[in-house]
């Protein structure tokens, strides 16, 4: 059990830096998901804290341990693998004692051990099989199985299940959560999949072009996002983010005056959530909304459409709203549930 | 499996035609005459042969010069295979972890294929030989004997070097192919498992290479037995006294120097017999342990 800190880490490849300095502290037991699109920089910085990529500049820390200079194996920490990287000529058994073997442990506890973990992972009937006798739910659970038997300081996990199927995907997301509550070992997770951020995440890391546009919890990354990226980046779908110009005590958006202070001059960008926009009645301002296409999913349908100006707006109903396509609405943002960033920065104000 | 369907009976004959003639020509008939042959005594002028029957193949197994071939090639074979095998191996792992010119060095290692055993041999014999030999002197300054024309067993490490040699390239080839298609994020993990580099190579890399190294055993094998005929007959030609014949030296020798047609038929029919048992062998007992990904 360990707590991991990440000051001021920089990486560049010859010359060109792709990761800008990021600062993270991670707490003991806590699970921390780095989420952001491809090519981030999530997984290089993920493959420095494992130690399988240098760390150009800053400083990082296991257990109050700086480890910059220390090898992988020194570091006591395990990895889990987007391809699960199972040593496919050993058993499942051999597989998950082979770093017990290597820390040589007596023959006894590394049996405990491998029973306890398979176990927790429901793969006694597989101990004797081989890898590529197995289906990939069970690889992701032996991968899982060999980080856990060796009871590191941290886990480390690089989008260990974007190879699943979608169904598989959720409830091993499930399993890993509670395994992870149940053995209370640090964590860091990858993944491009921001359903799997949320869900999992005790605080989220959200990347972009290697930088961190915010460190904080699930709820508030959603209800106070940062910056625009994040806004866009975590909800589905993304938010509207409308142009704007504060007029001091009002705000000035798609031709319409909106009661909310701005700062007066400033050009701006309103962001408001799909599910935070509702039909607007008879004397509240709003957006004529010009339908165009309606996706329905049952328990509720995301109705997408323009604006008078040519703004794509998309709005949330419930299921059985009666919004069709061509429909024209007036729709009405809820007061306080507005984003407000600015245009230049894109930072929240 | 879809079986295929022609159009006419005769086409699928035609298409194989060129294979099935090559081999009939190159290997069905020559090994047909050799079988023959080994059951004939010729007389001494070449002028009849008389049937035999296996009298040839009885007095060649009793030959102690034969056995003593046996043995020169069970040596010569083994080491040949080893050596150029184990130093392609070290020469691969060491060309995987240059980054920069990689293909360059790969390159500079693949070109000693490229040399004919003849010249591999006499390049060997330049440098070796004990009295012109470039690397002769320095050999002799270091306090060596060196004399490879009188020392049997100089003469088989001067033979071992040359024919391994020869063979590295091909077997590097073939390992930086079988190393590439280990994927990295295995040794990643056997890393974080706290695995040092040599027991990564031990424990990973070396069992993952081992459909590679089998395939390379078998092909060794034969490369010892049969191809390195150019360079013992260019460095030592079988000598110093019969210390470096092998069996294939030894074919050559009683039949187109010593023109003992059918002794040197029953060796080579003998020969052929080895080859297939050893390949068998391996294929047989040595595969078992290959793990094929």
């Amino acid at each position: 059990m360990a707590e991991i800190s990440l000051r001021d880490v920089r990486k560049s490849y010859s010359g060109l830096e792709v990761i800008h300095g990021v600062d993270l502290e991670i707490a003991d037991g806590e699970f921390v998901v780095i989420v952001g699109p491809s090519g981030c920089g999530k997984s290089t910085l993920l493959r420095m804290v494992a130690g399988l990529e240098e760390i150009t500049a800053g400083e990082i820390a296991i257990g109050g341990r700086v480890v910059n200079r220390l090898e992988p194996r020194e570091r006591d920490i395990a990895m889990v693998f987007q391809n699960y990287a199972l040593y496919p000529h050993m058993t499942v058994r051999e597989n998950m004692a082979y770093g017990l073997r290597i820390a040589k442990l007596s023959k006894a506890e590394i049996e405990e051990r491998v029973a306890r973990s398979a176990k927790m992972l429901e793969l006694g009937q597989l101990l004797d099989r081989k890898p590529r006798q197995l289906s990939g739910g069970q690889r992701q659970r032996v991968a899982m199985g060999r980080a856990l038997v060796r009871n590191p300081a941290a886990f480390l996990l690089d989008e260990p299940l974007s190879n699943l199927d979608a169904k598989l995907r959720v409830q091993m997301r499930l399993q890993i959560k509670e395994l992870q509550r149940t053995v209370r070992t640090t964590s860091i997770y990858v993944t491009h999949d921001q359903v799997e951020a949320m869900t999992l995440a005790d605080r989220l890391v959200v990347m972009n072009a290697g930088v961190a546009e915010q460190i904080a919890t699930p709820a508030e990354i959603y209800d106070r996002p940062a910056t625009t990226f994040v806004a866009g980046f975590i909800g589905s779908p993304a938010m509207n983010m409308l142009p704007a110009r504060g007029l001091g005590d009002a705000l000035e958006v798609a031709g319409q005056r909106l009661a909310v202070p701005a700062p007066a001059g400033r050009d701006l960008i309103l962001g408001i959530r799909p599910e935070h926009l509702h039909p607007a009645g008879p004397e509240e301002p709003g957006f004529e909304l010009h339908v165009q296409a309606v996706e329905w999913l049952g328990a509720d349908a995301f109705a997408h459409g323009s604006l008078a100006d040519g703004t794509d707006l998309v709005l949330r109903t419930p299921g059985k709203a009666p919004v069709r396509e061509r429909d024209r609405l007036k729709v009405a943002p809820d007061a306080a549930a507005l984003h407000l960033f600015d245009a230049g920065t894109g930072r929240r104000l | 499996m879809h079986r295929a369907h022609f159009p006419h009976r005769l086409l699928p004959w035609l298409l194989v035609a060129p294979q099935l003639l090559i081999s009939a020509v190159f290997f069905y008939w020559p090994a047909g005459q050799a079988l023959w042959q080994s059951m004939l005594r010729e007389d001494a002028f070449g002028l009849k042969s008389t049937f035999v029957g296996f009298a040839n193949f009885r007095r060649v197994l009793s030959d102690p010069a034969w056995l003593n071939a046996i043995q020169v090639t069970a040596v010569f074979s083994l080491l040949t295979a080893f050596f150029s095998m184990a130093i392609a191996l070290f020469l691969a792992v060491q060309a995987e972890k240059v980054v920069r010119g990689r293909a360059f060095y790969r390159t500079l290692m693949i070109w000693p294929y490229a040399v004919a055993p003849a010249i591999a041999g006499m390049l060997w014999l330049f440098m070796f030989n004990p009295s012109f030999g470039t690397l002769a002197w320095p050999l002799r300054q270091l306090g060596i004997r060196w004399d490879p024309l009188l020392d049997g067993e100089q003469a088989m490490t001067l033979v071992v070097a040359a024919a391994s040699w020869k063979q590295i390239s091909y077997n590097f080839l073939f390992f930086v192919a079988g190393l590439q298609a280990i994927p990295r994020s295995l040794l990643e993990a056997a890393a974080i498992d706290g695995a040092s580099a040599r027991r990564r190579f031990w424990t990973i890399t070396f069992p993952l290479l081992a459909p590679t190294t089998f395939f390379l055993l078998v092909v060794n094998s034969v490369y010892a037995l049969f191809d390195t005929f150019g360079i013992i007959h260019a460095v030592t030609g079988g000598g110093p006294g019969k210390s470096t014949e092998t069996l294939v030296y030894k074919v050559y020798n009683d039949g187109f120097v010593n023109l003992r047609f059918g002794d040197s038929a029953a060796q080579s029919v003998i020969l052929m017999g080895i080859v297939i048992a050893l390949t068998a062998f391996q294929f047989k007992y040595i595969e078992r342990k290959v793990h094929y990904g």
